[in-house]
């Protein structure tokens, strides 16, 4: 009983421990990378305190932490004073506690404990390992993570940080369901839950999901930068619109727990699309498969999952400086219209796959590797290609003039004679007479 | 304003081709050009206070005023007023007293700007009849208290003897008049082009007070010593 406690213990500490520092440096490295992207430099002053050594600015998480820290502890007079505090505990801890099923290497060798500790199995390098609902786990996390931003938003009691909060509601939860089917297929296609599991069975068969199913990859991709409230789909705070959306009346601790609480979500995607898509800790012809590992390749199974993981969030921090924030309805209509159907579309292509898929390879005569992966990037090209037909755009958002009236057509480009259409807007100085003719 | 007012003028956004529509082509170009600008582009950033950006036109920009000295080093100021009173932000105190020569009624026995109060509109330059207050390309301008941005008259004309040789006064830039070069030029091209291809004093130095030597201006005729 002792060294498995021990041995939690231990792995919690290793995780939160790497986590806060991962998440501090982050920061820094998202500030370089947005300074950089915009031809600036970035943080590069704050390095060794009360010396002249800069380090680059890698002083400055310790900077950032401190002044945090030392902020003063003021409670603003029209909060809900118990909700207040709540929302980013709320925040902060659903999103270290998903964590716990999430593994960050694969498993160290057996035989170096002491035979009188009684510890049998290899140590797996994930704080609960073994849990068979791990991804409903991480779900339920994230979707508690919901109430930080919702209960933040209405317990400040301020309209920017109300709105704030609205629109992440209908957001988080819109996104939940892409991402939901997203992993069906994954599931389909490993027969568990358990990340460990999922990692396992893509480490055996050398393909890894995104080869598989890309389109499982595209929603559950899109679905995860948006349940992580980054760019193009951070409408929760959108700081150009709400001030600071749902964390406008935080500050100090609070507002760091905030912060912290998204950037682990941010870090909680990377995980689960590199555990999910690419293989987590494998990688062909390094870290091979198997279960017994020696020192070299268990820390080189962490070395590549670890890679994979900044890669990942590397493409996050990119992304936020390449495209535009989405419009609330375009947000809406890609999550409902585009992201969901696909999603769909996956799962059924996955479950026709699982039952017919191997016999289909097998009478065509390749491999069944090569045909999934042809069928999988079949499947996404169509299904894209579909979704560009049939979705409508949501470029223009201007109100219907002929909404309510019944009859008349959308008719603005191609009425004739300008001011004849009461629906249609007329041009600036047109005859007095058009100028005072009712408009409905 | 409502939907359907008749002074809204409707614009049609842009139709989407089916690349468009796709959003392939835009998710392309926005990480192209992410991309481009992380790893090709120069860095702009200037470190402070290691280096400085030049200031391209010194004559022209509006920094920390001077009182400038005429050639026996008495202050130019002749105590007119017009500066403190054309100053929109009232930060400009001047005493005046009877002048010990005999070129000029009043001098400024007091001359204080308040470098807090002021806007660097360079209006008191615009004012000033005899070129003595004017604004130089000093900018970094930092003080330890309140009492201490107040500029009296010493303090002016120290910034004066610091920045006159990088900035001389207007008519020190004498040799810029059109008539000059034009002359000197052959008379291949006009004299205004020339001034504007110096590239220094650009539209300033078709201001009369530019262009013109003080003492040959009409209302200074007879009055020098």
């Amino acid at each position: 009983m002792l060294p498995i406690l021990l041995e939690s213990l231990l792995k919690i500490a290793l995780v939160v421990g790497g986590l806060m520092t991962a998440a501090a440096y982050l920061v820094l490295g998202e500030r370089w990378i947005a300074a950089w992207i915009q031809d600036r430099v970035g943080p590069n002053r704050a390095g060794v305190p009360l010396t002249r050594l800069r380090l680059f600015g890698l002083g400055q998480p310790m900077a950032d932490g401190v002044k945090f820290l030392f902020k003063a502890e003021f409670t603003p007079a029209q909060v809900d004073k118990a909700l207040y505090f709540v929302a980013p505990v709320t925040i902060f801890v659903t999103a270290l506690a998903a964590f716990a099923v999430v593994p960050f290497g694969s498993v160290l060798p057996t035989g170096w404990l002491p035979a009188s500790w009684g510890v049998s199995e290899p140590i797996r390098l994930v704080i609960a390992p073994g849990i068979d609902v791990g991804m409903i786990y991480v779900f339920a996390m994230g979707s508690i993570a919901v109430y930080g931003v919702v209960l933040g938003g209405w317990a400040s009691n301020n309209k920017y940080s109300f709105l704030g909060g609205m629109r992440s509601s209908a957001q988080l939860i819109s996104y939940e369901l892409p991402m939901g089917l997203g992993i069906l297929g994954i599931v389909l296609a490993s027969g568990s839950l358990r990340l460990e599991s999922i990692i396992q069975r893509q480490a055996d068969t050398g393909l890894w999901n995104v080869f598989g199913q890309p389109l499982g990859l595209l929603v559950f991709g899109v679905a995860s930068f948006a349940e992580a409230s980054r760019l193009p789909f951070d409408l929760p705070e959108a700081e150009q619109e709400l001030v600071g959306g749902y964390h406008t009346e935080y500050f100090g601790v609070k507002l760091l727990m905030y912060l912290v609480g998204e950037y682990l979500h941010m870090v909680m995607a990377a995980f689960l699309i590199v555990i999910l898509f690419f293989g987590g800790w494998h990688f062909w012809g390094l870290t091979g498969s198997s279960d017994v590992v020696t020192w070299p390749v268990a820390a080189l199974r962490v070395v590549v999952l670890a890679t994979k993981v900044l890669a990942v969030i590397f493409f996050f921090m990119l992304a936020r400086w390449s495209w535009a924030r989405f419009r609330y309805d375009q947000l809406m209509s890609l999550a409902w219209l585009v992201m969901l159907p696909l999603g769909m579309v996956n799962v059924a292509y996955m479950a026709v796959w699982a039952e017919y898929g191997p016999r289909l390879a097998r009478w065509f005569g390749v491999p069944e590797a090569a045909a999934m992966t042809a069928a999988g990037w079949a499947v996404l090209l169509a299904a894209w290609l579909v979704a560009t037909l049939l979705v409508p755009s949501r470029s223009d958002n201007r109100p219907r003039l002929d909404a309510g009236k019944g009859t008349v057509p959308f008719s603005w480009q191609t009425s004739s004679t300008p001011g004849s259409d009461p629906s249609m807007p007329r041009k600036l100085g047109q005859s007095p007479e058009a100028e005072e003719m009712p408009l409905r | 304003m409502k939907p359907d007012d008749p002074n809204i003028r409707w614009v049609e956004p842009p139709k989407l081709g089916m690349l468009g529509k796709s959003y392939l082509m835009l998710f392309l170009q926005g990480l192209t050009t992410a991309l481009r600008h992380l790893f090709f582009h120069k860095k702009i950033t200037l470190q402070s206070p290691e280096g400085r950006h030049a200031i391209v036109d010194p004559p022209r920009y509006r920094g920390v005023h001077r009182l400038n000295l005429d050639e026996q080093g008495r202050v130019k100021c002749v105590a007119c007023f017009l500066c403190s009173t054309a100053c929109p932000a009232h930060c400009i105190d001047i005493v005046a007293e009877r002048s010990p020569w005999p070129d000029r009624e009043k001098y400024p026995k007091v001359f204080n700007i308040d470098e807090l109060r002021c806007i660097f509109c360079g209006m008191c330059e615009q004012a000033c009849p005899v070129e003595a207050i004017e604004l130089t390309s000093f900018y970094d301008l930092t003080g330890k208290s309140r009492e201490e941005m107040i500029f009296d008259k010493e303090k002016l004309i120290s910034v004066y003897r610091e920045t006159k040789d990088r900035e001389p006064m207007p008519s020190a830039r004498i040799p810029l008049a059109p008539r000059e070069v034009s002359s000197a030029a052959g008379g291949e091209e006009s004299g205004e082009h020339r001034v504007k291809g110096e590239g220094r004093a650009g539209p300033l130095a078709e201001r009369e007070e530019y262009v013109k030597p003080l003492a040959e201006r009409e209302e200074y005729k007879g009055e020098q010593p």
